[in-house]
C-alpha cells in the first residue's frame, strides 16, 4: 500500500503533544522541587516525631560552695494534638482529678489549629503531683498523643537573694522568635544570674527521632537513633556572694528601704548585693508563681527593683573622696592645702552649710568631718580656672567629668546582672540646655558634695570603695565567681584604671580612716581591724535625707569595700554606719565564727529599727514549697476521694 | 501451521534489524522500575529482599525477567502470524474482557482480574495489543480509507468496543486510555475537526466547572465563559475553516459589537441579564449564517452553525453529565481544578504525593531515604503513584530523567512507525506511541495533581506483572514488525 504523504506532516501534532506533555511537566516539577515552598518541612514533619530531652538545668553555689538554687523534677502532662486519638474521658479525668469540662475544654482549645500547632508538644496540665504521674504513667498507653514530659522546679535553700538569683518562667512569642533554641513551654531565666547566665545555665536540649508512618505508628529510630543528640546538663555556676552575708544584710535591712554592696576590691567579686525590701526567691517557682509575681510587680515598695545595681540615688557626702581626688590630679590643691571653713561655704552670696569643726583645714582632717567648705572651695577653684589651666569654666567641667566617668560614674559598671543604671554625671552641654546658658561655679557648686544633678548607684558608691581600697584601680564588679568547669569569663576579670595618679590615693584612705578614728564614722570601727570610712547624708526631694555609708576594710590589704545606701532614713552615722559595721564584722570575722552575740542582738536591734512606717514583712514565701503543696487545693481534696476509690478497687 | 514455520534465516540477522534504541530504553526503564519499586517497599537495605519473590520488589524482577523471556519469543515468532490472526486475537480478547467483567472477583470494586492459579492477570492491559493489532489490520485492507460514515464506523467500532468491555470490568481508567487511539486515526486521515470538537468538549467542561460558583451577568460564570469561547472559535472557523472573510467578519462585529454595548450599559448601571443577551446574539447569528449557507462553502459553514448550536448545547447540559458521575470521580476531578481543597479527604493523595515530590528538591532524599513514601504517607506508592518515589528520593534530576526516558521512548515510537513502509506496521507503532503517551500524561499528570486522578499505571516502572508484560507485548511485537521492514 502507498504511503501518503499529505498525511505525514500530522506526525507532528503527535511529536508536538509529547513535548507538550514533557515541558508541562518540567514546568510543574520545577515548581514543586525547586519552587518556594516548604514542601520539605511538610515532609518532615509528617514523617518524624521529635522528642526532646531536656538536661538538667545549673546549679548555683555561693562563694563558701554553699548549695543555693537545686533541681526537683516536675511532670507536665503534654499532647500533640495531632497523634490524638478518641479515648476514655471519664478514665482520664479521675486519673488526673480533675473536673471533665475542665479537660474537655483545655483539650479542645489547645486542638484549635490556628493558634496552636498539631505537630508539636503542647502542654495540657502543667507540675502533677507524683502520685498522680504516678497513676497516669501506669495507663498513658490508653491515651494516645498523650505524654508526660519532665520539667525542671527550681527549689532554693536560702530565703534571701532573690534579686541576685532572678527566677525563670516560661518562655513567650518574642523568645521563641529571637531564639532557635525554645520551644512553647519551655523555660528561660527572668531576673538576675538565671537570666544574664541563661545560656550557661540551660545546657543543651537532647532529641530522640522517630519516624511514623500515615498511621501515627511509630517505625523504629530514624537513621537507627544515629541523628539522635543527648543532652547537655547546663553549667554550674559559682557566685562570688557570701550567702551567710547575704543573709544578714537583708536582716539589717528589715523595715527598711535600700541597698547593700559589698565587694572584694582585688577581684570585683560582689560579697552581697541586698536591695530592700527583697523576698523569697521560691515565691516565683511554680503554678503560684505568676500570682506571686504580680503582686511583687505591683507592691507599692517595688521589691523586684534592685536598689543595688537599679536605683540612682544622690551619692552625698561619699562622694568627697572623689573631689579629693581630682583636685590632687589637677594641682588645684596640695595635701596642704586649707581651706576655711565658716559653719560652711559662704561665697558670692551663697551659703552652702556645714557643721562645727576646727578652721580652715587641710584634705584629710576635711574628709575625716567631712567638711562641704572644703571640697566647695576646692571645686570652686577648679572651675573658676585658678591655676589658668583651662580654656573656660566649661573646659574645667569636661575634664572634672572626665575623670569622675574614669572612676566608674556615669556610666553602666557592667555588672553581669539584668538592669543595671547608669546613675548620672552631668557634662558641659547638660548645664548648657539645663541653665540655658548662664552657668558658673557657683551654680552647680553642690556637684562637689555629691549633690546636685549627680545620681549614683549604690553598685558605683561601692566600686568607689574597691578603688580606693585597690588606691586607684577596680575591676568590673560581678556576682558570679565562676562558671564550674568553663572557668572565670574575661569580662569578669577587667581591669580599669582611673585617670588618677596612684600615689594620691593613700591620702584619701588616711582622710577616711581618720574619718572612722575620730570622725563622722566612728559607729564603723571595729577592735582589730582598720576600718577606713566616708558618711553621707544625702538631701533628696523624697522626704528626709538618706543615710549613706561608703568604704572598706582593713585600711591595708583590704579584703572588703562596701556601700550601705537607707532611703529617708537620717545622718549616715544613725543607719548606715551601724549596719556597714556588722556586715563588715561578720564578713572579717567569717572564720571566726561571725558576729559575736553582743553583736548578733545589735544586728537583732538594728533589723527591728524600721524607717518605713506600717512596714510588714509580706515577701517571703508561706513556708519550703514540696510538690504536693505545690499543687492546688481543690486537686487536694479531689485526691481524698479518688485515693479512697482506687483502694477499694484495689480490693476487688 | 505451515505459515507459521519459524524463519531461521532471519533469526541470524534479527540482531542486526532489531531496534536497538528502543530496546536499551525499555531495558533502564524495566530496571528503573524494579529498583524504584524496592526503594518504595522497603527501609533496609538487604540482598534478600531485593530478590524475595515474597515481597514486591522480588515479584517485579520476575515479571521483569519473565517479560525479557516473553520479548524474546515475540521476536522470533514470524511478522505474518501477527498480521494474519490480528481479527481472532482481538476477538478473543474480547471474549476475555466479557468473560472477565462477569466472573471475575471484585477486588476493590474492580472486576478485572482473572485468577489463573497462583498469578491474576488483567485481560484490559493484553486487550491494548489486541486493539492495535486489529486497528492495523483494518487499515491494511485494500481500499480503507477514512473518508464516509461507515469506515468512521468500524473503526471507532474497533475502538470503542474494548472500552465498553472494561467499563463493564468497572476499570474506568484503564477504558480511557483507548481513547488515545483517536490520534492513530487522525494520522491516518480522520478530519481534524473531530480532535477540534473533542479539545473544545475538554476546554468547555473545564470552564464550566471551575467557574461554576461565580456569575457573570447574571448567570454562571462558566456557562458564560463557555459561550464566550465558542463565539470566538466560530468566528475563528468561519475565518480559517470557511475561509469567508465576509462571514467572519460580519459575526465578529455583531459579537464584538453587542458585547461591547453590555459592557458599556453595565458600566452605566444597566444589568443586562445573560441568559437574555447570549440567547438574542447566539440566535440572531446562528439565522445569519443559515442565511450565509447559502453564500458560501455550504458544507463547511454548516458545519460551522452546528459547531456553535452544540458547543451552546453541551455548554448547558456540562452541569448534569458531570452530576451523573460517580462522587468520586466528580470529587476528584473539582480537586484536580482547584474548585475545592480537601487535603485530608479527596485531595490527600495528590496533597502527600506533591508533598512527596516537592520536599525531593533538586537531587532528592537518596535511595531508600524516602519518608513520605516509604511511611506510606503516598498511597499506592509502588504501582499508581511510583512516580513519587522517584521524585522524594532522586529529585529533580532523577524526575526530569524519567520524564525525558519516556519522550525518547515515545518518539523513538513515531520514528519507527514513520519508517514503516506497510500501514500495518505503522498503525501499530503508532498505537504503541499513543498508549505510551496517554499512559504518561495520565500517570504522572495526576501524581503532579495537573489531571484529576485515574487509576492507570505509568508503562513499565508500576508494580504489576499485567501491566509489565502489557507494554512488552506492545513494544516487541513493534520490534519484531520493524526488524522486518
Amino acid at each position: 500500500m502507498e504511503k501518503d504523504y499529505s498525511l505525514e506532516k500530522r506526525k507532528w501534532l503527535v511529536v508536538a503533544l509529547v513535548v507538550a506533555v514533557v515541558v508541562l511537566f518540567a514546568a510543574k516539577l520545577y515548581d514543586l522541587q525547586l519552587g518556594d515552598n516548604n514542601y520539605g518541612d511538610a515532609a518532615a514533619s509528617n514523617a518524624y516525631l521529635n522528642r526532646t530531652i531536656y538536661p538538667d538545668r545549673g546549679l548555683i553555689y555561693d562563694r563558701e560552695g554553699r548549695l543555693v538554687v537545686y533541681n526537683q523534677p516536675a511532670y507536665d502532662l503534654v499532647i500533640i494534638p495531632k497523634d490524638l486519638k478518641a479515648f476514655d474521658t471519664l478514665d482520664l479525668c479521675q486519673t488526673l482529678q480533675v473536673p471533665i469540662e475542665e479537660l474537655r475544654q483545655r483539650i479542645n482549645t489547645l486542638k484549635d489549629g490556628r493558634k496552636y500547632s498539631g505537630y508539636v508538644q503542647q502542654v495540657l496540665m502543667r507540675h502533677l503531683a507524683p502520685e498522680v504521674i504516678g497513676r497516669l504513667q501506669e495507663k498513658l498507653f490508653r491515651f494516645p498523643g498523650f505524654y508526660i514530659a519532665q520539667r525542671v522546679l527550681r527549689q532554693y535553700n536560702y530565703t534571701c537573694g532573690a534579686n541576685i538569683l532572678g527566677d525563670i518562667r516560661e518562655v513567650n512569642q518574642n523568645d521563641i522568635m529571637a531564639d532557635d533554641y525554645y520551644r512553647p513551654g519551655d523555660y528561660t531565666g527572668d531576673l538576675g544570674v538565671e537570666k544574664s547566665y541563661e545560656h550557661w545555665l540551660r545546657g543543651v536540649k537532647g532529641k530522640e527521632i522517630f519516624m511514623r508512618d500515615a498511621f501515627g505508628r511509630l517505625q523504629g529510630r530514624f537513621h537507627d537513633g544515629r541523628d539522635d543528640v543527648a543532652p547537655e546538663a547546663g553549667k554550674d555556676l559559682k557566685l562570688s556572694i557570701d550567702f551567710e552575708l547575704q543573709k544578714l544584710g537583708e536582716h539589717l535591712m528589715e523595715g527598711k528601704i535600700g541597698a547593700i554592696v559589698a565587694i572584694e576590691p582585688k577581684t570585683g567579686e560582689v560579697l552581697c548585693l541586698v536591695s530592700s525590701p527583697g523576698y523569697d526567691p521560691a515565691l516565683l517557682v511554680g503554678r503560684e508563681r505568676s500570682k506571686n509575681y504580680a503582686m511583687l510587680l505591683t507592691n507599692h515598695y517595688k521589691p523586684l527593683y534592685d536598689r543595688a545595681i537599679m536605683a540612682s540615688y544622690p551619692p552625698g557626702s561619699t562622694f568627697k573622696p572623689t573631689q579629693g581626688l581630682i583636685f590632687l590630679q589637677e594641682g588645684i590643691i596640695t595635701t596642704e592645702t586649707a581651706y576655711p571653713c565658716s559653719r560652711g561655704f559662704i561665697s558670692g552670696g551663697m551659703r552652702v552649710g556645714c557643721h562645727g569643726h576646727g578652721s580652715p583645714l587641710p584634705l584629710k582632717p576635711a574628709l575625716a568631718t567631712s567638711c562641704n567648705a572644703y571640697f566647695c572651695w576646692g571645686f570652686k577653684r577648679m572651675m573658676d580656672n585658678g591655676h589658668k589651666k583651662y580654656a573656660s569654666t566649661r573646659d574645667a567641667f569636661e575634664v572634672w567629668k572626665r575623670h569622675m566617668v574614669s572612676m566608674g560614674y556615669g556610666y553602666r559598671l557592667g555588672i553581669d546582672l539584668p538592669g543595671e543604671s547608669r546613675g548620672f554625671i552631668p557634662n558641659s552641654n547638660f548645664y548648657d540646655k539645663m541653665k540655658k546658658g548662664q552657668w558658673n561655679s557657683y551654680s552647680i557648686i553642690s556637684d562637689a558634695i555629691g549633690q546636685g544633678e549627680i545620681l549614683a548607684t549604690p553598685l558605683q558608691i561601692a566600686n568607689l570603695g574597691a578603688t580606693i581600697a585597690n588606691r586607684g584601680y577596680y575591676i568590673t564588679p560581678h556576682v558570679v565567681k565562676e562558671i564550674m568547669g568553663v572557668g572565670i569569663l574575661k569580662k569578669n576579670r577587667e581591669r580599669h584604671d582611673p585617670t588618677i595618679d596612684k600615689r594620691y590615693y593613700d591620702d584619701i584612705a588616711m582622710g577616711m580612716r581618720m574619718a572612722v578614728t575620730g570622725g563622722t564614722c566612728r559607729g564603723a570601727n571595729l577592735p582589730g581591724f582598720e576600718v577606713c570610712g566616708k558618711t553621707g547624708t544625702a538631701q533628696n526631694p523624697h522626704g528626709r535625707d538618706h543615710s549613706v555609708f561608703m568604704g572598706f576594710a582593713p585600711m591595708n590589704d583590704p579584703q572588703i569595700a562596701i556601700c550601705v545606701y537607707v532611703e529617708n532614713a537620717g545622718f549616715g552615722a544613725t543607719f548606715a554606719v551601724p549596719i556597714a559595721s556588722l556586715v563588715l564584722d561578720q564578713y572579717l570575722n567569717r572564720n571566726n565564727g561571725g558576729l559575736s552575740p553582743a553583736r548578733q542582738a545589735a544586728a537583732n536591734a538594728m533589723a527591728s529599727r524600721h524607717t518605713v512606717p506600717g512596714y510588714t514583712p509580706i515577701f517571703s514565701a508561706p513556708k519550703r514549697p514540696d510538690t504536693a503543696a505545690d499543687s492546688p487545693s481543690t486537686a487536694a481534696t479531689h485526691s481524698k476521694t479518688d485515693s479512697a476509690t482506687v483502694k477499694s478497687l484495689d480490693k476487688q | 501451521m505451515s505459515q507459521l514455520r519459524i524463519n531461521s534465516a532471519d533469526d541470524k540477522s534479527l540482531p542486526r534489524y532489531i531496534d536497538w534504541v528502543t530496546l536499551v530504553l525499555y531495558f533502564v526503564m524495566v530496571v528503573a522500575g524494579a529498583v524504584s519499586i524496592y526503594a518504595a517497599t522497603n527501609s533496609h537495605y538487604t540482598l534478600e529482599a531485593l530478590f524475595s519473590f515474597d515481597q514486591n520488589s522480588g515479584k517485579q524482577l520476575l515479571w521483569a525477567g519473565l517479560s525479557f523471556v516473553l520479548g524474546l519469543a515475540l521476536l522470533l515468532i514470524d511478522k505474518r502470524l501477527y498480521d494474519a490472526y490480528a481479527y481472532p486475537f482481538y476477538a478473543l480478547m474480547i471474549v476475555l474482557l466479557v468473560v472477565t467483567a462477569f466472573i471475575a472477583p471484585d477486588i476493590k470494586g474492580s472486576r478485572s482480574w482473572l485468577s489463573l492459579g497462583p498469578v491474576s492477570l488483567q485481560p484490559a492491559e493484553f486487550a491494548k495489543s489486541a486493539t492495535a493489532l486489529c486497528l492495523a489490520k483494518l487499515f491494511d485492507t485494500y481500499g480503507f480509507k477514512l473518508n464516509n460514515w461507515k469506515s468512521y464506523a468500524i473503526a471507532g467500532g474497533i475502538i470503542l468496543l474494548p472500552m465498553i468491555c472494561i467499563v463493564l470490568e468497572h476499570e474506568t481508567g484503564s477504558a480511557l486510555v483507548y481513547s488515545s487511539l483517536l490520534l492513530v486515526l487522525y494520522r491516518e486521515g480522520m478530519s481534524g475537526l473531530v480532535l477540534f470538537a473533542l479539545a473544545s468538549v475538554v476546554a468547555y467542561a473545564i470552564l464550566a466547572l471551575k467557574f461554576a460558583s461565580l456569575t457573570l451577568l447574571g448567570i454562571p460564570m462558566g456557562i458564560a465563559l463557555c459561550f464566550i469561547v465558542a463565539m470566538v472559535l466560530t468566528v475563528a472557523m468561519l475565518l480559517f475553516y470557511c475561509r469567508s472573510l465576509t462571514l467572519g467578519r460580519n459575526v465578529a462585529f455583531w459579537y464584538g459589537g453587542t458585547g461591547l454595548l453590555v459592557w458599556l450599559l453595565s458600566l452605566a448601571g444597566v444589568s443586562v441579564n445573560g441568559w437574555v443577551y447570549f440567547g438574542l446574539v447566539i440566535a440572531v447569528s446562528v439565522l445569519y449564517l443559515l442565511f450565509g449557507m447559502l453564500r458560501d462553502d455550504l458544507r463547511r459553514v454548516a458545519l460551522t452553525t452546528g459547531f456553535l448550536v452544540a458547543s451552546v448545547a453541551f455548554s448547558l447540559v456540562v452541569d448534569y453529565a458531570f452530576s451523573s458521575m460517580a462522587m468520586y470521580q466528580q470529587k476528584r476531578i473539582l480537586v484536580t481544578l482547584g474548585v475545592e481543597d480537601d487535603p485530608k479527604g479527596y485531595g490527600y493523595n495528590v496533597r502527600q504525593s506533591q508533598i512527596a515530590i516537592g520536599s525531593g528538591g533538586l537531587t532528592g532524599k537518596g535511595f531508600m531515604e524516602g519518608t513520605q513514601t516509604k511511611l506510606k504517607f503516598v498511597p499506592e506508592q509502588h504501582t499508581d503513584f511510583i512516580f513519587c518515589t522517584i521524585g522524594e528520593e532522586q529529585g529533580f534530576i532523577g524526575s526530569m530523567a524519567v520524564l525525558l526516558l519516556f519522550a525518547a521512548l515515545i518518539l523513538r515510537c513515531i520514528v519507527i512507525a514513520e519508517r514503516q513502509h506497510s500501514t500495518f506496521a505503522r498503525v501499530y507503532c503508532y498505537c504503541v506511541a499513543c498508549y505510551l503517551l496517554f499512559h504518561l500524561f495520565i500517570n504522572i499528570g495526576m501524581v503532579l495533581g495537573i489531571t484529576p486522578v485515574i487509576g492507570i499505571p505509568l508503562p513499565l516502572f508500576s508494580y504489576g506483572g499485567s501491566s509489565m508484560w502489557g507494554f512488552t507485548l506492545l513494544l516487541f511485537i513493534m520490534l519484531r514488525l520493524d526488524a522486518d521492514r
